[in-house]
């Protein structure tokens, strides 16, 4: 089991996302715009991939594309079921706000099970067994406005893990909290994945959560949005915060930043 | 409590946010104190000269200011566990004295009673309204309850039914209630329906947004001439009815299409489809302001219903008003008034205790 993480990724022999081509193209009133342009990306099983690039280089439009909550205008993209035909192929852990303000803590978390007929017993045992791994039993019956912005967000992503999907996708998950609070979840995240080795992709706008968190990072630009390089973390796991602090995180920080530090000052320059 | 910490020679500033209340208390007295003085000067000289018969109205805007000032100062130093009673004291103590220099200034003959009836005389009023029974007009505010235990005996529950059911306020009340649900839920429904599809949204907005403008009671007569019966209860309803559904419609849309879109995403992506995306999102999301509107239908339903019984009623709060127009009895006319405020706190008070049922997370 551990092998099969802490090893660099080879191309896996049957991935678990196949894009190919994927391009996506919005008509507007000053003619078509181009917001992602022939992306490949495949993910194995059990990978963690995680994808950086400047404002507007289309990572969560593509994200949305794979979570079938948008339209790609060609290409690809499949998602391989597994062996429970009932398990939903993706849930999306959002920014801060998609947690039901409406809803209990506890019935945030057991909502997706709901949603796909579970009985009530059996989901709310599913729900708490997951607060509890996150501490936050104590909250269940709180209203997402009775408590703070890092546990709205833990609330959030065990809202997707409790409905375990096949594939985990995060769009900027933690790119709404502070910076501590940023730490202590990136910590946790890092624990959960252990526990679980779900398939991930995850955006977001922080190279160091990126490479902290990934077993891939892949660098996108912007105008159009176009895979630029993917990058091999080959930091052995288990990892935890103090990870940042070795060699070779600084090491490959660096060769990823000469790239995409190029990358966001072109993408601001085109926006000016 | 940083106030301690701030060196004596530092002048405070205005207002600081934090204070030890025990540190200003003798500020306080001293700051009251010239107020005290000011007021007294101001009305001495004026009641002593006779002058403020002539400037009453200055008069009496000379002691708001002076209320004013010295409500602000002493809530600068209210400790924050007396800062509720405070609050109620000002809200509920100014209307007090706003009556009872009514009182005074109509005793004193500055005003008409003819236009401004004393409130005791209006409460003398309303208590006759709801005690007696005037035979000529059929006026009784809550019916006869005094009535039933006689009538009980003679005619069963109807004998008594019909005693409680002759009372303006009942009347008013059901007409109310009755357009309120028929209007609200429709109007809720396509507002809904006009927030999520863009198609029927293009082609009805207009049409609502023109027939929202018209005031209802100008559609009465048409809606007279619709019924059977056109001086029965139906038209009255469905007048309040519509006025409340164009308003809710209205209102609905509005909320549902300011709908976070994450929220959407995030429904559909957990598998909620159809009528799930309505019960789990799409209704709670759109609560708040759904709510919001059902307090403005709430007043509206009030003005209509009114005006609706001034035109063309036999019972009802809006009737009784216009029949003490009609044999000129100010006081009781404004009792009718008082009457109709009455309901309106009551019924929105009601409708808040329902918001607080229905929108349990809604706590702020």
């Amino acid at each position: 089991m551990q092998d099969a993480v802490t090893t660099p990724k080879a191309p896996a022999a049957q991935p678990k996302i196949v894009s190919r081509n994927v391009t996506k193209i919005y008509s507007t009133l000053a003619g078509p715009v181009t917001a992602i342009d022939d992306f490949n990306l495949d993910v194995a099983e059990r990978e963690f991939v995680c994808i950086v690039g400047p404002s507007g280089c289309g990572k969560s439009t593509y994200l949305r594309i794979l979570a079938g909550l948008d339209t790609l205008s060609s290409g690809s993209i499949t998602v391989r079921p597994g062996v429970d035909p009932k398990k939903p192929l993706n849930s999306v852990v959002f920014q801060e706000y998609a947690v039901f303000p409406w809803k209990t803590v506890i019935e945030n978390v057991a909502f997706g099970l709901q949603m796909r007929g579970v009985g009530e017993a059996e989901r709310l045992a599913t729900a708490r067994h997951w607060l509890e791994r996150v501490g936050l039993s104590k909250f269940a019956n709180y209203y997402p406005s009775q408590i703070s912005g890092g546990m709205k967000q833990r609330v959030s992503i065990i809202r997707a893990l409790a409905n375990d999907p096949e594939v985990l996708l995060m769009d900027e998950p933690l790119g709404a909290l502070d910076a501590q609070t940023r730490i202590v979840l990136q910590d946790e995240l890092l624990r959960i994945w252990e526990e679980t080795h779900k398939t991930v992709v995850y955006i977001t706008h922080s190279l160091d959560e990126a490479i902290l968190l990934g077993d891939r990072v892949i660098v996108m630009s912007a105008h159009p949005g176009r895979l630029l390089e993917t990058f091999h973390v080959d930091i052995p796991r288990p990892r935890t915060v103090d990870t940042m602090n070795t060699p070779r995180f600084a090491e490959l920080r660096g060769e990823i930043w000469a790239l995409l530090g190029k990358e966001v000052t072109r993408a601001m320059e085109m926006q000016a | 409590m940083s106030a301690g910490a701030v060196p004596p020679g530092i002048p405070a500033i205005d207002e600081p946010l934090e204070q030890d209340p025990a540190a200003r208390r003798r500020p306080l007295a001293r700051s009251l104190l010239p107020l005290a003085a000011a007021a007294l000067v101001w009305n001495l000289l004026l009641v002593a000269t006779g002058l403020w018969r002539h400037v009453w109205w200055l008069w009496l805007f000379g002691d708001f200011l002076l209320i004013v000032l010295a409500a602000e100062r002493i809530g600068r130093v209210v400790p924050p566990r007396r800062r509720k009673l405070y609050e109620r004291t000002l809200a509920l103590g100014f209307p007090v004295l706003a009556i009872a220099a009514w009182q005074l200034v109509v005793d004193a003959g500055i005003l008409n009673p003819l236009w401004f009836p004393q409130p005791t005389r209006i409460a003398k009023a309303l208590w006759e309204l709801t005690v007696s029974y005037d035979r000529f007009s059929q006026t009784s505010l809550i019916g006869r309850p005094w009535l039933i235990p006689q009538a009980l005996s003679a005619d069963g529950l109807a004998g008594a039914w019909k005693l409680i059911a002759e009372g303006h306020v009942w009347a008013t009340l059901g007409r109310v209630f009755a357009g309120f649900v028929l209007g609200a839920i429709p109007g809720i429904l396509l507002g809904i329906v006009m927030g999520i599809n863009q198609t029927v949204r293009l082609m009805l907005d207009t049409t609502l947004s023109a027939i929202y403008v018209l005031p209802k009671i100008a559609i009465f007569p048409i809606v007279m001439l619709m019924f059977a019966d056109p001086f029965g209860e139906g038209p009255k309803i469905v007048v309040v009815a519509l006025s409340v559904f164009f308003l809710m419609t209205i209102n609905t849309m509005a909320g549902v299409r300011d709908i976070d879109p994450v929220f959407l995403m995030a429904g559909r992506n957990y598998g909620a489809r159809g009528l799930q995306l309505f019960r789990h999102v799409i209704i709670p999301a759109a609560m708040p302001v759904i709510f919001a509107g059902l307090r403005l239908a709430l007043g509206t339903a009030l003005i209509v219903i009114i005006s609706v019984e001034f035109l063309r009623a036999k019972q009802g709060v809006g009737y009784m008003t216009f029949y003490y127009w009609e044999v000129l009895n100010p006081e009781k006319m404004y009792a009718g008034l008082f009457v109709v405020m009455v309901l309106g706190v009551v019924l929105t008070m009601a409708l808040q205790w329902v918001q607080r049922k229905v929108m349990p997370w809604d706590r702020g």
